[in-house]
């Protein structure tokens, strides 16, 4: 074995260290250490990529928003089993921003609340309208003062189909 | 690993529950569905049931009790019925990912897995599915999945709607008034055959010599005793890539001529195509069939089928080939009642092999652009000039509830 010199194959492969790929030795002022050392250190967090190049003017805008196109159904629909739509006929909602033709989206799996706007099931008639539990009274209440509130009564069949999260109407 | 334990969930009339969501008026009134062509009773609420309309039989044999106790009668619609199944499975795998469908109503489920407690979990079952989707089930549970049906018996009669069988053999005096036809895996025949050596309730079933039933009723007989005893012998399948596509469906009346059944035959070929493109599948063979009615004066009932040279999805050949089939199978002189199509020999589109020898035929695009147009704007938007206009041959539907769920102008309304 030969002394000295260049041994073939010694020390760490290149690429094996810290930052996965060949380095090289260069020359830095010592004011200026610090800076290098952040920087490289790092490039091993995610650093933001834009999409245009920043000499060229400004930065599109819309660069930090490329996220894909947005799904309508993730935005009305929580829980997909349980969701189900629903055309209005009838104006008894008008006030609460539901006309005649609109479509509902109906979560069955949320409680009704007091408050809340309902599908009901009433005397065998499905039915929106504003569910309303007070003082030991459930009324069902229309959004239109040319309709009466509903009081619930012994021998009325009340169910609450759906709780109302969504209307659709065409403008 | 710890002893399985099975839960059959099993939804109660379903299709008389699908019928009544969206129409509370039909609460407890007696309600019956028809079978496809409004042939038969395929489904009974509790009140119809009551009334002593059989399951299976022709309508115009409950016609009477129809009239009299003023049943509400609806034509089969598989468009809701499939839609509200999708959501009943999708709630039940929610609570418990270890699930095995077995029909359009019923799934199997391992709850040992799982670190809560069975019966509680059950529960929690049952009435997130009612609520979610407002379809009663019932759940059994019980060591094996033949006994597992068994409690789902027992929980439907139970008014609770949750059963467990723990140990068969504490519950000896209800399996005595169960008889043997209820168990699962044990048909007309199997049930005469237990008959004739004098087992008829699923206790003496149990009981019985597992020598003598393997003899009678072959080693499956005797995995349902095994199953009987609790011992398991069946864990949950696979959820089954289905093997073939079948296609068919009654005609509205008889049919003497070939036109309509040519027409009906690319039909059924078109919608095979459909369903095969949407699960990316392809088929190596086609399946005609054509036959008579079984009771009719004069009986016929044929079938052929055909390979292609490499598999296809593209409707143009399934319909060419199906067209070429029908014309052979028929005769003159016969009353026919219904034509099929099953695509058999399915293999995923993305491993076929092609054939150097034989140039593809199939246009992938044009099939998509159908699809596409046909998804966008409804069914049959876009059709082949084969399938017919008029249809004058199509199934009577004369009952059919709207399709609530799947179709955005038959939603329902609310005033």
């Amino acid at each position: 074995m030969p002394r000295g010199g260049k041994r073939a194959g010694a020390g760490r492969p290149p690429g094996q260290g810290k930052f996965g790929e060949p380095t090289r030795p260069i020359r830095v002022p010592v004011s200026m250490l610090e800076a290098v050392y952040g920087f490289v250190e790092r490039r091993h967090h995610a650093l933001p990529l834009y999409g245009s190049k920043v000499s060229a003017g400004f930065p599109s805008p819309a660069d930090d928003y490329l996220e894909g196109t947005l799904d309508l159904n993730e935005h009305l629909v929580k829980h997909p089993a349980a969701t189900f739509f629903v055309r209005v006929s009838g104006d008894s909602m008008l006030n609460a921003g539901i006309h005649p033709g609109d479509i509902l989206v109906v979560d069955r799996s949320l409680t009704p609340v007091s408050g809340r706007i309902v599908i009901a099931a009433l005397d065998g008639e499905l039915t929106v309208k504003r569910f309303d539990q007070r003082n030991g009274r459930t009324r069902l209440l229309a959004e239109n003062p040319a309709y009466a509130p509903i009081e619930i009564q012994d021998g009325n069949e009340l169910h609450i189909w759906g709780v109302v999260t969504n209307v659709i109407h065409p403008v | 690993m710890t002893a399985p334990l099975f839960a059959l969930a099993d939804c109660n009339n379903f299709y008389a529950s699908c019928e009544r969501l969206f129409n509370p008026a039909l609460a407890g009134r007696p309600l019956i569905v028809l079978s496809n062509n409004d042939g038969c009773v395929v489904a009974r609420s509790n009140e119809a049931k009551a009334l002593g309309i059989g399951m299976g039989i022709p309508f115009f044999q409950a016609r009477k009790l129809v009239e009299r106790h003023r049943v509400a009668v609806f034509s089969s619609n598989y468009s809701l019925y499939g839609d509200i199944s999708r959501r009943v499975m999708a709630v039940l795998a929610g609570l418990c990912p270890d699930m095995e469908i077995y029909s359009i109503d019923e799934a199997f489920l391992r709850l040992d897995r799982l670190p809560h407690e069975p019966l509680a979990l059950a529960r929690e079952m049952r009435d997130r599915v009612r609520h979610w989707t407002g379809i009663p089930i019932s759940i059994g549970l019980a060591p094996t999945k033949t006994l597992a049906k068994l409690a789902n018996l027992i929980a439907k009669k139970s008014g609770e709607g949750v059963f467990q069988i723990e140990r068969p053999e504490r519950l000896h005096g209800l399996l005595a008034r169960l008889p043997v036809k209820e168990v699962w895996g044990i048909g007309r025949r199997s049930a005469e055959r237990l008959q004739a050596l004098g087992i008829e309730t699923v206790e003496q079933l149990r009981r019985a010599d597992p020598r003598q039933i393997r003899r009678h009723l072959s080693v499956i007989g005797e995995r349902i005793l095994c199953e009987l005893n609790g011992t398991p012998c069946l864990d949950l399948e696979e959820t089954q890539s289905n093997r073939q596509i079948l296609c068919s469906k009654s005609f509205g009346q008889r049919v003497t001529t070939l036109a309509p059944i040519l027409e009906a035959v690319s039909n059924y070929a078109a919608r095979a195509g459909e369903r095969l493109r949407r699960q990316r599948l392809c088929c190596g063979h086609i399946h005609v069939f054509l036959q008579t009615g079984h009771h009719d004066a004069r009986v016929y009932s044929n079938a052929l089928s055909q390979g292609f040279p490499t598999p296809t999805s593209d409707s143009r050949q399934l319909i060419r080939v199906a067209k070429g089939l029908a014309q052979r199978l028929f005769l003159e002189g016969y009353r026919y009642q219904k034509v099929g199509v099953i695509l058999m020999d399915l293999a995923e589109s993305r491993r076929i092999q092609d054939d150097l020898f034989t140039p593809r035929n199939d246009n992938p695009r044009l099939m998509q652009a159908l699809d596409a147009i046909n998804a966008r704007l409804g069914a049959d938007e876009v059709f082949f000039a084969a399938q017919g206009v008029q249809r004058p041959w199509r199934m009577q539907s004369g009952y059919r509830s709207p399709r609530y769920t799947t179709c955005w102008n038959e939603l329902a309304r609310v005033s």
